[in-house]
C-alpha cells in the first residue's frame, strides 16, 4: 500500500487535524519572523487543499461512493450494536462544501498576507484563522450529530474573536457581541434538538438516527428546533440582524471565511432535513378532503415563504445602504434567500411520484447556487477590503474616481457584480437560470420575484460601480495606488473560478452538483454504508 | 410525576433565558440569559441519562447494579467547557463595549455616526 492511498483512507481526519494543528503552531513559528510564519500558513492550507482534492478526486471516482472513517476502530458499530463511535462520513455533498471551504480558505490566506500587515497580534489572527477553517471541515464532513454541534461552536468562537479583531472601533466590538449571542442560542438550540433525538433513540450518529427515525411528536418539536437553530447561523430572515454587522465590521479576509460559515450552517439544515429526516419527509401530516399534506410540501411551502421575505428584505436594505460592506452583506443575504428558495421549491416537487424532474432540477440549481454564492459575494467583499485598503473609506459617498487609480480592482468588481446579479456569461447566472426554471414550474410568481429582485440587485452594484469607481478624479485620491499583489492574486484565483465556472456550467453541474444532489435526494446510501452489517 | 419535575426545570430555565435575551438591554444580563439556557440543555442531558435506582457509571466490582447511562454525561463535559469559552469571550466582549461606550445599554451602543 503506497502513501497516497494512505494518505486518502485517513484523509477525512487529516483535514480536520492539519489546519488544527497548525493553528497552535502558529504562535510557535511567528517566533522566528512574520514571512516565515505567513508561508507556513499558507503551506497548511494549501496541504489540506491537496487532501480535498485527494478525496474528492477518491469519492467521484465511483458512481455513490461514500468515504466513512471511524475514529478508534474499523467498524462503526461495536460488536453489540452500540452506535457510540464517532465517525465522518463523506459523501458528494459533504466534499462539495469542502471544496467551497477549499476556495475560500486558500483566496482568504493569501489575501491576509498584504491586507492584514500593518496590524499587530497578527499569531493570533492566524491560528483563529486556522481554527475557523479546521471547525468548517469539522462542520462539513463529520457524520455525528454531537460532533457537528461541537465543530458549530469551534468555528463560532473562532470566528466571533475574528470579528471583533480590530477592538480599536467600537462597532466591531459590538458587531461580534451580537454574532456570539446569535451563534451560542443557536447552537444551545442544535444541542437541545440533539437531546431530544438521543433520548429516544439511544444514538448520535446520523445515519443510524435516519434508520431509526420514528417521526414522533418529539420527533417534529426536534426538527423544529434544528431548523431554527441552523437558520439563526445561516441568517435568514428574521434571523439576519447580526449579519449586515458582523460582514461589515470585520476584516475583509475574515468574512470571506465567514461566508463559508453561513453555508455550512446551511449545509448542516440540508443534511438533517434531507438525510437524518430524509425516510420521514413523505409522511402525511393532515388531510384536507381529498388532498393529503406531506411533511416534505409543507416544510417546503415554508421554508419558500421564508426565502422570499428573505430575497426581499435583503435586496431592499441593500438598496438604502451607504456603507459598502454592509451593503454587500445584505446583497448575501439575499443570495442566501435564492438558494433556499430553490431548496424550498425543490421539497414541495422532488419527493411527488409523477414527476420529480422540477424538484431534481431545482435542487440543482439551489446547491449549484450555494457554490456561485460563496465566490461572487466572496469576490465582492474582497473587493470592498481592497478599496477600504487602499483609501481607509467605507461610505459610498465620500468614494468615486477609483477605476483611475486602481484598474485590476475594477475589473474584479465588474465580474463580481455581473455575477451576483446573475448576468450571462458569469456563473450567477448558470445557477439562476435554474433556479427560474424549475421555480417557475412550481409556481411563476415564485420566479417572477427572483427575477425582479435579480434586477434590483443589479441595481444596486451599478449605483455602487457608479459611485465608487466612476466619476471624476478626487483630489484626496490623488495617492490611492493599486493594492498588493498577494490581494491582486486572491481576487484572480476566484475571479477566474467564476469565469470559468460561468463558461462551462455543464462541467461543474454534472461533475460535482450532480454527486450531491444524489446524495440529497436519496439518503439510503448514506445510511447503509455505516449500518450495513446488522 | 417526581420524575418529570427535571423536564418542567428544564423548560422554566430554557424560556426565562429566552426572556432574559429577548427583552433585557442591559448586555450582562443578556448573557446571565444565555448560561441559563445553557444550564437548561445541560440539565436535560443529565436528566436523560438517569435511570430510577442507578448508581454512577463505574464498575465496582461488587456485582451489576443499574447504571446511569454515560455518554450524556460525556456531552454535558464537554458542552460545559464549550460553554466557560462562551462565556469568557462574552465577557471579554462586554468589557471592551464598556471601554468604547462608558454603558452596557443594548439601545446606545453601536449607533454613533463613522
Amino acid at each position: 500500500m503506497n502513501i497516497i492511498d494512505d494518505i486518502i483512507l485517513h484523509s477525512p481526519a487529516l483535514i480536520v487535524a492539519i489546519p488544527l494543528l497548525g493553528a497552535f503552531l502558529t504562535p510557535l513559528i511567528s517566533k522566528i519572523n512574520d514571512k516565515v510564519r505567513n508561508v507556513f500558513v499558507i503551506s497548511i492550507v494549501l496541504f489540506t487543499s491537496a487532501i480535498v482534492l485527494l478525496l474528492a478526486n477518491d469519492i467521484y471516482s465511483a458512481c455513490g461512493k461514500i468515504h466513512t472513517y471511524v475514529f478508534g476502530g474499523t467498524a462503526a458499530i461495536t460488536e453489540g450494536g452500540f452506535a457510540v463511535r464517532i465517525l465522518f462520513e463523506v459523501d458528494g455533498l459533504n466534499i462539495f462544501m469542502a471544496i467551497i471551504t477549499t476556495i475560500l480558505a486558500i483566496s482568504g490566506v493569501i489575501y491576509s498576507w498584504a491586507f492584514m500587515k500593518e496590524n499587530t497580534g497578527l499569531d493570533k489572527y492566524y491560528t483563529l484563522y486556522l481554527l475557523m477553517i479546521a471547525g468548517m471541515f469539522g462542520m462539513i464532513l463529520t457524520g455525528d450529530m454531537f460532533n457537528f454541534f461541537v465543530f458549530l461552536e469551534i468555528t463560532s468562537i473562532a470566528s466571533c474573536a475574528l470579528i471583533a479583531f480590530w477592538t480599536s472601533k467600537g462597532k466591531a466590538v459590538d458587531a461580534g457581541f451580537k454574532y456570539i449571542v446569535i451563534s451560542a442560542i443557536g447552537a444551545l438550540f442544535i444541542l437541545f434538538a440533539i437531546a431530544i433525538l438521543y433520548g429516544q433513540y439511544n444514538a448520535l450518529n446520523m445515519a443510524v438516527l435516519a434508520s431509526n427515525i420514528q417521526f414522533s411528536f418529539l420527533d417534529k418539536i426536534a426538527l423544529v428546533i434544528l431548523i431554527s437553530g441552523l437558520a439563526m447561523k445561516a441568517g435568514i430572515v428574521p434571523m439576519h440582524m447580526w449579519l449586515p454587522d458582523a460582514y461589515g465590521r470585520a476584516p475583509a479576509s475574515v468574512t470571506l471565511i465567514l461566508v463559508g460559515v453561513t453555508q455550512a450552517s446551511l449545509y448542516g439544515a440540508l443534511r438533517m432535513i434531507f438525510t437524518v429526516y430524509g425516510g420521514k419527509l413523505t409522511t402525511t401530516i393532515n388531510q384536507i378532503g381529498d388532498v393529503n399534506i406531506d411533511l416534505n410540501l409543507l416544510l417546503g411551502i415554508f421554508i419558500v415563504g421564508l426565502a422570499l421575505v428573505t430575497i426581499f428584505i435583503g435586496v431592499l436594505m441593500a438598496l438604502k445602504e451607504n456603507n459598502f460592506k454592509r451593503m454587500i452583506a445584505f446583497a448575501a443575504v439575499a443570495e442566501i434567500g435564492y438558494i433556499i428558495l430553490a431548496i424550498g421549491a425543490a421539497l414541495t416537487t422532488v419527493f411527488s411520484a409523477t414527476d420529480p424532474r422540477t424538484g431534481i432540477m431545482a435542487l440543482k440549481g439551489g446547491i449549484f447556487h450555494i457554490l456561485n454564492d460563496a465566490l461572487d459575494i466572496g469576490l465582492l467583499f474582497l473587493v470592498a477590503g481592497a478599496i477600504y485598503y487602499a483609501t481607509k473609506e467605507t461610505s459610498l459617498n465620500r468614494l468615486g474616481g477609483l477605476a483611475r487609480n486602481m484598474k485590476y480592482t475594477t475589473i474584479f468588481f465588474l465580474i463580481g457584480l455581473l455575477a451576483v446579479s446573475g448576468m450571462p456569461p458569469m456563473n450567477g447566472f448558470a445557477s439562476k437560470l435554474m433556479i427560474y426554471e424549475s421555480t417557475y414550474q412550481v409556481n411563476p410568481i415564485l420566479s417572477i420575484i427572483a427575477i425582479l429582485c435579480s434586477i434590483l440587485l443589479l441595481a444596486v452594484f451599478v449605483k455602487v460601480f457608479h459611485s465608487a469607481f466612476l466619476g471624476p478624479k478626487l483630489p484626496k485620491f490623488d495617492n490611492v495606488k493599486e493594492v498588493p499583489k498577494s490581494m491582486l492574486l486572491a481576487m484572480g484565483i476566484i475571479a477566474c473560478i467564476i469565469i470559468f465556472i460561468g463558461l462551462f456550467p455543464d462541467l461543474v453541474v454534472n461533475n460535482i452538483v450532480q454527486p450531491a444532489v444524489n446524495a440529497l435526494t436519496n439518503n439510503s446510501n448514506y445510511i447503509n454504508n455505516v449500518i450495513g452489517g446488522i | 410525576m417526581i420524575y418529570n419535575i427535571p423536564y418542567i426545570a428544564v423548560v422554566a430555565l430554557i424560556m426565562i433565558g429566552l426572556y432574559a435575551v429577548v427583552f433585557k438591554r442591559n448586555l450582562i444580563k443578556i448573557v446571565i440569559g444565555i448560561l441559563l439556557i445553557e444550564n437548561g440543555v445541560n440539565l436535560f442531558l443529565i436528566t436523560l441519562a438517569f435511570r430510577q435506582d442507578s448508581i454512577a457509571p463505574i464498575y465496582r466490582g461488587t456485582g451489576s447494579r443499574l447504571m446511569s447511562l454515560p455518554v450524556p454525561h460525556a456531552l454535558t463535559l464537554t458542552s460545559i467547557v464549550i460553554g466557560v469559552a462562551v462565556l469568557a469571550l462574552m465577557l471579554s466582549l462586554i468589557i471592551h463595549i464598556y471601554r468604547h461606550y462608558g454603558t452596557l445599554d443594548a439601545r446606545k451602543i453601536g449607533r454613533e455616526e463613522e
